[in-house]
């Protein structure tokens, strides 16, 4: 039975001890002598106390609240919760790869540069870009680099531009990233195909626009049908496209962003690209460009001259660093290990399942719940309970609550923002159509209770080791640590 | 619903008129679409307002809104009950809910505003 | 499953590509390969890097072989916690949410702070996201950063000032150690924030408490760049009156990893909690009366504030951060303080013995913790080469980062060296022509 756990704290008992370590074996010279005292701790850190099987056992016992895709279903939007495969958590744990030095000699450093140049030209062909760096660590961070690298590039031009155009279907990083670069956010509207309003483009495209961001398709699950002539647009009043990749588990092998005209192309290792989600990290967010910009890109590049790899650090319009060392080497390793294993008709196959998968479901819940633009999606689709509501007053976050009693993930609740009570659904290719199958009859079972009995939703979770959480209460009553009392 | 004799925006903000002094404060149907709020920024005592200009913010779990200041004038008094017990706003939006109060400098804006009666009719879509 | 959807091929579902942006040829990719060959290929890769299973390593600059006990990768390896998402739904996500919370409350025990993060990627980003912060906080646009803080942490700062535009003054050091008496002089009502790190680049221990009421005075926060295992010796950070206390967290129960994925920690006091970046978990109850745990100060974030968010982060390092939970855990109040002091003492026995060969004298005299510099005749890719012959990695060559400082070495030295190799790296040193 599943149980609240206590905190490690609480389980502490003085002169425990959960590890071991070997005797000083160098001459004994007291602290004092090496430290000045006023350095010293006044208070010890008053970290827990407990044995190793007191640690295992609440760390096991608290892992099994937790729902992984190891464990089931995990459909949310724009997230690629595909299922990580396991021989990439093993050669990640090779010791050439933990346990090497960022700092140590290239020259025996020659089989992690090989696969951080190789990961490069895989990403640069799915991309269709020149170069990309592997340095971000997450999406986030890729859109940063990536909207740095505009920035230095209309700056070498002589142009200082101070606007982004963001549609208003963005996820919250790319104003978040926008900001943080120095620009100003200006909105694009979407059209009723759900794409970017062309006639709205046009009005705001101007020449103190540096980029528009973009993805591809957008958070509806949508491709624009005229991305080209989105490109021509923007590129005609020299501002440049950015790819938000995040969605590019719709279109390996189908169509590649620099094709239709993105200057920029980020990925994320730990969506299109299997990596684990861990919880909320670590990603990696490479970003690639294509030939005008690639002296821009973040120091170092991994470089081959024929017959060695190794460290480039000659790029003296690169806009620097944006993390300390070369990127996430340990995420990258999982990913070169993916695109290994599944080569180019493995990836285009993980699009083209994806995209099966998640119109088969949205077909079928149209009984029930609906769609703001019914158009074939592709990896994912936005649905609504606008019947449901109406009818019975169930919301999209009760619906939410109510398929975790079904042992179901929710899909992303409230996300696009154009799209009221949005549930933003995205299978990935990993799932078996029996796993389809049982979300859809969930989905569809909690919209028949809903008419019969609505109240059960509107109090969700039941069957779940907590129910519904106070929110409010968590920022009205802050406590982000344990305190021991007095 | 809505007291008469005070004058409402269009962004749901209202202020009650006491003499010269302007007590501003947001609507029932704002602190309803918030839902539970969590946090009020309000402005420092001493610092000018103009009509329409954002004088602070509230924040519930999952939303944050911009709130606007329905006159101009000078910040004369921050109602402490709001940022320490942000829960007023939803419990008594138009009496103990009260979040500034300015010195008015011009009663003509309150032209621009709606009357009770305006707000009552006025179409409040859920966002 | 095609009938369902009202198609009859998988083409018609990509129909709406235009055909301009249609890819029609195969991508260049080399072929599947199996799990297998797989191993194979990828156990080739490693095998030609050294490595400190294969090397002893006196390598540092941010990144340390550190003691990594049995059950930290035990407990990351479980599926629920590894292949969990964000946890934003809190009642399937107990696990990740509470695991944080004592992460949190492990790097404000270290730090003596009021509220942590629940990770930043590492600790070269966590400097610029502490300049954002400083900023936010006292609305001035100056911040003044040593030159003692690790350089690619510096850069990092240059490189996101690009876009916050903000006026960045680099402080000389003096000694090894920050020029106190520049940062007062450049102390001013513009400033935002002080950035310094102890133990420093250099492996010097600083004191930063010396700032604390001048930096104060001038309205400006102080932010101290910590190694946190340093920490199970030296003072707090907080308790001396810093503002925000971050750094490298990859110390703690995460393996090098040739530089990556690492550990941003950052942890401040409760007043200034909104100003502060990255996810936090805080502790609450649910509809039936039980502690529970979420997410909460969402509002600061990007997927609510958007343009007005503390920072643009979304992802962050939680399995890493996890697995700094699980090693303060299993250290604990005695380990942790077991750890720096084996650290320290075989730090300076190395410095000894090194200086005792002749061939290297200490740069600085000052106070230093588990890295020191130390200066030569000898060209520092010279010592390194000789080192590797020898199947040493070590030391780093501070000139390359620091021009006035050519043929300075440093070398770390943590708990895992022993008496044995240290003797050989200083008898090795001793050759080197």
């Amino acid at each position: 039975m599943k149980k609240v756990q206590p905190l490690i704290f609480e389980l502490s008992s003085p002169g425990r001890k959960g590890y071991t370590l070997p005797a000083l074996d160098v001459p004994d010279v007291p602290i004092e002598k090496l430290v000045p005292e006023g350095e010293l701790r006044t208070v010890p850190a008053d970290l827990p106390e407990v044995s190793e099987v007191d640690i295992v056992r609440h760390y096991t016992k608290l892992s099994q609240l937790n729902h992984g895709v190891d464990i089931g279903f995990y459909p949310l939007g724009s997230c690629t919760m595909k299922y990580s495969p396991k021989v990439n958590e093993q050669v990640s744990r090779l010791p050439g790869f933990a346990f090497a030095h960022p700092y140590q000699p290239e020259k025996v450093s020659q089989g992690a540069l090989q696969l951080m140049y190789e990961m490069e030209q895989y990403l640069a062909e799915i991309g269709g870009v020149k170069r990309v760096s592997l340095q971000p660590a997450a999406g986030a961070h890729g859109e940063y680099t990536g909207l740095l690298i505009i920035k230095a590039y209309h700056l070498k031009n002589g142009q200082k531009r101070h606007k982004v155009l963001i549609p208003d279907s963005a996820h919250g990083t790319n104003p978040a990233s926008s900001v943080m670069a120095g620009f100003e956010i200006v909105n694009v509207k979407s059209d009723e195909r759900g794409g970017v309003d062309l006639e709205d483009l046009k009005r705001v495209m101007t020449e103190d626009v540096a980029a528009l961001m973009l993805t591809n398709p957008n958070t509806l699950g949508l491709f624009d049908e005229n991305i080209h002539r989105i490109a021509a647009i923007v590129h005609s009043k020299g501002g440049l496209l950015y790819y938000d990749g995040a969605n590019a588990n719709a279109i390996m092998g189908w169509s590649r962003p620099a094709d239709a005209g993105f200057d920029v192309v980020h990925f994320n290792l730990h969506k299109t690209f299997s990596t684990p989600h861990g919880g909320g990290g670590p990603g990696s967010g490479p970003v690639g460009v294509v030939e005008h910009l690639v002296p821009f890109l973040p120091t170092p590049t991994v470089d081959y001259d024929g017959k060695k790899y190794f460290l480039n650090y000659d790029h003296p319009d690169s806009i620097g660093k944006v993390k300390g060392y070369y990127g996430n080497f340990g995420v990258i390793v999982k990913a070169y290990t993916y695109i290994r294993a599944l080569g180019p008709d493995g990836l285009k196959k993980a699009s083209e399942d994806a995209v099966l998968n998640a119109n088969y479901i949205m077909r079928n819940i149209l009984g029930y719940y609906d769609l703001q633009y019914n158009r074939h999606c592709k990896h994912e689709f936005v649905a609504a309970p606008f019947r449901i509501m109406k009818d019975t007053g169930v919301k999209t976050l009760d619906i939410a609550k109510r398929l975790l009693d079904h042992g179901v993930h929710p899909p992303t609740v409230y996300f696009p923002l154009i799209v009221h009570e949005a549930l933003m659904i995205e299978p990935t290719e990993t799932e078996s159509k029996e796993s389809l199958d049982y979300f859809i009859n969930a989905l569809n079972a909690i919209a028949k209770e809903a008419y019969e009995n609505s109240e059960i939703a509107k109090t969700a979770p039941h069957e779940t080791v907590v129910g519904r959480l106070d929110e409010a209460g968590a920022v009205r009553k802050f406590n982000p640590r344990w305190r021991r009392e007095a | 619903m809505y007291p008469k004799s005070f004058f409402y925006t269009k962004t749901h903000e209202y202020v009650k008129v006491e003499g010269k002094t302007g007590y501003i404060g947001l609507t029932h149907f704002a602190q309803d679409q918030l839902g539970d709020i969590v946090f009020a920024e309000l402005p420092e005592v001493g610092r000018e307002l103009k009509q329409g200009e954002t004088f602070g913010v509230v924040e519930s779990v999952k939303a944050v809104s911009d709130c606007y200041s329905p006159v101009s004038g000078k910040v004369i008094k921050v109602n402490q009950a709001v940022i320490d017990t942000p829960e007023t706003l939803n419990k008594d939006p138009h009496g103990e809910g009260w979040m500034v109060a300015v010195e008015i400098a011009d009663k003509g804006e309150l032209g621009n505003l709606m009357t009770g009666d305006e707000y009552e009719a006025f179409p409040k879509e859920p966002h | 499953m095609l009938r369902s959807i009202g198609v009859k091929s998988i083409e018609e579902l990509f129909a709406d590509i235009p055909k301009e942006v249609f890819f029609t040829r195969r991508l260049n990719l080399p072929g599947a390969m199996s799990e297998l060959e797989l191993q194979k290929h990828l156990g080739s890769l490693a095998a030609r890097n050294a490595n400190a299973a294969t090397h002893v390593c006196f390598l540092g600059g941010g990144t340390y072989d550190h003691f990594i006990p049995a059950v930290v990768d035990h407990v990351i390896s479980r599926s629920e916690f590894y292949t969990a998402y964000t946890p934003y739904q809190p009642e399937v996500s107990q696990a990740v949410l509470q695991t944080i919370y004592e992460y949190q409350t492990l790097i404000c025990e270290l730090t003596g702070m009021d509220v942590s993060n629940a990770s930043m990627y590492d600790g070269a980003s966590a400097v610029a996201e502490a300049a954002i912060m400083a900023r936010a906080t006292t609305g001035r646009n100056k911040i003044l950063i040593s030159k003692s803080v690790h350089p690619e942490y510096r850069q990092t700062l240059t490189t996101y000032n690009t876009g916050l535009e903000m006026e960045v003054v680099e402080i000389p050091f003096k000694n090894g150690a920050t020029d106190l008496d520049a940062v007062k002089t450049a102390l001013d009502d513009k400033t935002a924030g002080v950035i310094v790190q102890s133990p420093n680049f250099f492996g010097v221990i600083e004191t930063p408490r010396a700032l604390v009421d001048p930096v104060h005075a001038a309205g400006a926060l102080l932010v101290v760049i910590a190694d946190p295992i340093s920490l199970g010796l030296l003072e707090a950070p907080g308790t001396y009156g810093a503002d925000i206390v971050m750094g490298e967290g990859q110390a703690l129960g995460n393996p090098m990893s040739y530089g990556g994925p690492h550990l941003g920690f950052f942890a401040t006091r409760e007043k200034m909690a909104r100003r502060m970046a990255g996810r936090i978990v805080g502790a609450t109850v649910d509809n039936r009366g039980q502690r529970g745990f979420v997410l909460t100060l969402q509002t600061r974030e990007q997927h609510i504030r958007r343009e007005k968010a503390t920072s643009n982060i979304c992802s962050n390092e939680a399995l890493n951060a996890l697995a700094a939970g699980v090693y303060l855990t299993t250290m604990g109040k005695q380990g942790i303080k077991e750890v720096a002091e084996l650290c320290v003492k075989k730090a300076h026995y190395a410095a000894r013995k090194i200086e005792a060969t002749g061939k290297f004298k200490l740069a600085f005299d000052a106070p230093f913790f588990k890295e020191f510099t130390v200066k030569g005749n000898a060209c520092p890719c010279k010592v390194s080469d000789e080192l590797l012959k020898h199947n040493i990695l070590g030391g780093l060559d501070v000139g390359h980062w620091y021009p006035e400082l050519q043929g300075h070495l440093s070398f770390a030295v943590t708990e895992k060296r022993s008496k044995q190799e240290i003797d050989e790296l200083a008898s090795v040193l001793e050759g080197v022509q």
